[in-house]
């Protein structure tokens, strides 16, 4: 049996705007049927003001697809549409008090109905660009097409870089085996047989040239420019704010922000800035920076 | 859970308050290693001996030396597909089904990646075998055929005996994975050609944690764990005494209950069947309704989804399963639904009520009775379901952007 918060399956038993909305101005479809979940969310929009003043859902799906429609619902009406859209999965998923790893789609398909029904309000057309793959991951709910996609798009060969890039693998462990398949097919696709049994790449020793602190510090920054997508994709991001000889002070933002996995992220912020400059450093959140000159954070 | 209505059996069962008592004893004065010398062993010994007998009676056997304890249904199989191929290195291919249990699958899935050619027979609608297509798979290069007696499921019983005769003939070992079957219906393995096959304690009213593999005698063998020398060598680690007690004495209970298994427990199974069936629309029995073991059904409710249903059905304390994919936390709803070519608008919102002697007729009627309003309550939910019924053409009508 999952292990459902209260809230959620308060939302469950006693959904709030089930059925659809009569004279809606804005509807979205969206779903997967393969695993079981499709949604229908309509939306009665003021078209003056872009208030979004009724909003009703029609599910096919487990009690977190169920229970995430009615959030859904809940935390968009009254808001405008702009507003609305920058609910993510995981203010979904926070208003009902959390949801397990393996039910993350679930809020996923409530974010992108209300996508859906946004461009249908404005007359555009919406196109889904997000595949779903098994869940590989479970500590971290990351599943096979993300790591397949890192792992062709970054040529990674390591479970260790999977875990740096995607955070798979980085809790229980237990996917090892799963993700080393991936990379394995990935790999083989190419025509290239990866050894498991050797060691992972130490991390790259001091390069024999030393860069100029300039060469230094734009290093630093291009290496973060190019991690942010990344974070992006989890509706987070990341900010370089000072480097202070061996270490480096960020400030996570979005969804990155006080998550659970803040300092795992980190580490790989970390693990990726070592190896683009060839040394030893740290990474600290802006926060734990010594405030003397009383900046702004 | 005795508050409840438990009409889960297939996923395991109560252990009788009858097993309990002959096991007790296990743990605590009868503590003793049997394979000690002294009298402190020598009775567990005995024991041991005695539930050998029970079990070996339950799947007529010829000689209660075919009896292999081991820790579950799972280790079961792996030991009966590894031994074949160890003890036939030659031979690369298996034959198995698309509607195994994981502890078949999932093996032969890793076993592929070693090099193995493994062959899934294909099911019908109703889940039924195509015996043509596995005449012509069956050859030398065979290793082992592996085939459920009965599906965990749908409850379809296989022709596990005429396979066992038709891989005899073509010389191929012949394994079947009969944890839902034992216990369930009436089974005589001397009378079959049937070299390998599995049982699971907790499918039977015995503890969770302990199995059998059954080896007929002059089967060619390699054990899974090596060691002392426990089970004649063929399965090595001290027993489980006590567990392996209570799985003898839940063999003569289940011997005893098996017309009673196939005569009441089979007309609850169908009065529910027929309850729900009369009750409620859009909603059909899944897998071969003719040939199936008695407590089983399994009901697909079109355009919802199956944990819903358990989620709703849990609230008034009744407990079944689903095959639906997010009772799994997989993307795909249950593959022996797919294998049968449900339509996922079905196939998510199949239900599967598995009963046992425990269960009363009041029961039954209570789950009839709750069943169509938790049904009409979720349809009125769904995009396919209108006023009164599924919409027009409900996948064209809501016709979602797919993932
Ligand atoms: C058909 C079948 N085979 C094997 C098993 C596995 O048995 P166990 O849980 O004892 O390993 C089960 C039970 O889940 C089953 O239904």
């Amino acid at each position: 049996m999952w292990d459902y918060s209260d809230t959620l399956k308060e939302h469950f038993f006693e959904p709030r705007n089930a059925g659809a909305i009569e004279d809606a101005n804005a509807v979205g479809d969206v779903g997967s049927i393969s695993c079981g979940d499709a949604l229908r969310l309509t939306l009665k929009v003021n078209p003056e003001t872009e208030v979004i003043e009724q909003a009703g859902f029609q599910t096919f799906g487990c009690g977190s697809a169920i229970a995430s429609s009615s959030a859904l619902t809940e935390i968009i009406k009254g808001k405008t549409v702009d507003e609305a859209l920058t609910v993510s999965n995981q203010d979904i998923a926070d208003f009902l008090d959390g949801m397990p790893p393996e039910k993350m789609h679930c809020s996923v398909m409530g974010r992108e109905a209300l996508q859906a029904a946004v461009a249908n309000f404005r007359g555009e057309e919406w196109s889904d660009d997000h595949e779903e793959g098994a869940l590989i991951c479970k500590c971290f709910a990351i599943d096979a097409v993300m790591i397949e996609e890192t792992v062709r798009a970054n040529e990674l060969r390591t479970v260790e870089e999977v875990t740096n890039y995607t955070k798979a693998g980085g809790g229980c462990s237990s996917c090892h085996e799963g993700i080393e398949e991936i990379l394995t097919q990935v790999w083989a696709e190419k025509g290239e047989a990866i050894d498991f049994s050797q060691p992972s790449q130490p991390v790259t020793q001091p390069k024999p040239y030393a860069m100029t602190g300039f060469q230094r510090m734009k290093k630093i920054e291009t290496t973060i420019e190019a991690i942010r997508p990344q974070l992006q994709r989890d509706h987070g991001d990341i900010e370089l704010v000072d480097i202070d000889g061996r270490t480096i002070y960020v400030n996570m933002l979005g969804a990155c922000k006080g998550c659970q996995l803040e300092a795992q992220t980190l580490a790989g912020v970390q693990q990726q800035l070592m190896e683009a400059l060839g040394e030893f450093i740290k990474v600290v959140p802006a926060s734990m920076r010594p405030q003397a000159e009383g900046a702004a954070s | 859970m005795s508050e409840g209505i438990y009409l889960d059996n297939n996923a395991t069962t109560m252990v009788d308050p009858k097993v309990v008592d002959a096991m007790m004893p296990y743990f605590t004065e009868q503590f003793g290693n049997p394979s000690s010398m002294h009298s402190f062993g020598d009775k567990v010994g005995r024991a041991l001996k005695q539930a050998r007998k029970q079990i070996q009676q339950l799947i007529g056997a010829e000689h209660d030396s075919e009896i292999v304890f081991t820790s579950c249904g799972t280790e079961s199989d792996s030991t009966a597909i590894l031994s074949a191929l160890k003890a036939q290195p030659d031979r690369k291919k298996i034959i198995t089904t698309n509607v195994e249990h994981p502890a078949v699958l999932a093996l032969c899935d890793y076993l592929k990646k070693e090099g193995y050619k493994i062959h899934h027979l294909h099911v019908d609608e109703k889940g039924r075998l195509d015996l043509e297509e596995y005449e012509e798979l069956l050859d030398s290069r065979t290793a082992v055929v592996s085939v459920m007696w009965a599906n965990n499921e749908t409850g379809t019983i296989f022709p596990v005996e005429k396979m066992a005769e038709m891989a005899h003939e073509k010389g191929v070992m012949f394994h079947t994975d009969a944890v839902q079957a034992v216990g369930k219906i009436p089974i005589d393995l001397k009378a079959t050609k049937i070299d390998l096959l599995s049982i699971s304690g907790h499918k039977l009213h015995a503890p969770k944690g302990i199995g059998v593999l059954y080896l007929r005698r002059g089967t060619r063998f390699r054990p899974l764990l090596r060691g002392g020398h426990q089970e004649r060598g063929r399965r090595a680690g001290t027993e489980n005494t006590a567990s392996i007690v209570g799985l003898g004495k839940a063999a003569e209970l289940a011997l005893e209950s098996i017309e009673h298994e196939n005569t009441f427990v089979k007309s609850l199974r169908d009065r529910l069947e027929k309850g729900i069936l009369e009750a409620i629309p859009n909603c059909f029995v899944t897998g071969d309704p003719d040939n199936r073991l008695p407590n089983t059904c399994n009901i697909a409710f079109e355009y919802i989804e199956g944990e819903s249903i358990l989620l709703m059905i849990n609230k008034m304390g009744i407990a079944a399963s689903s095959g639906s994919a997010c009772t799994s936390g997989s993307l795909e709803p249950s593959h022996v639904m797919r294998a049968m070519d449900i339509p996922y608008t079905a196939a998510h919102g199949s239900v599967r009520f598995s009963l046992s002697r425990y269960n009363t007729l009041a029961e039954i009627d209570k789950v009839i009775e709750v069943m169509p309003a938790i049904v009409a309550n979720l349809r009125k939910m769904s995009p396919y379901w209108g006023e009164n019924g599924p919409v027009e053409n409900p996948e064209e009508a809501f016709a979602p952007v797919y993932n």
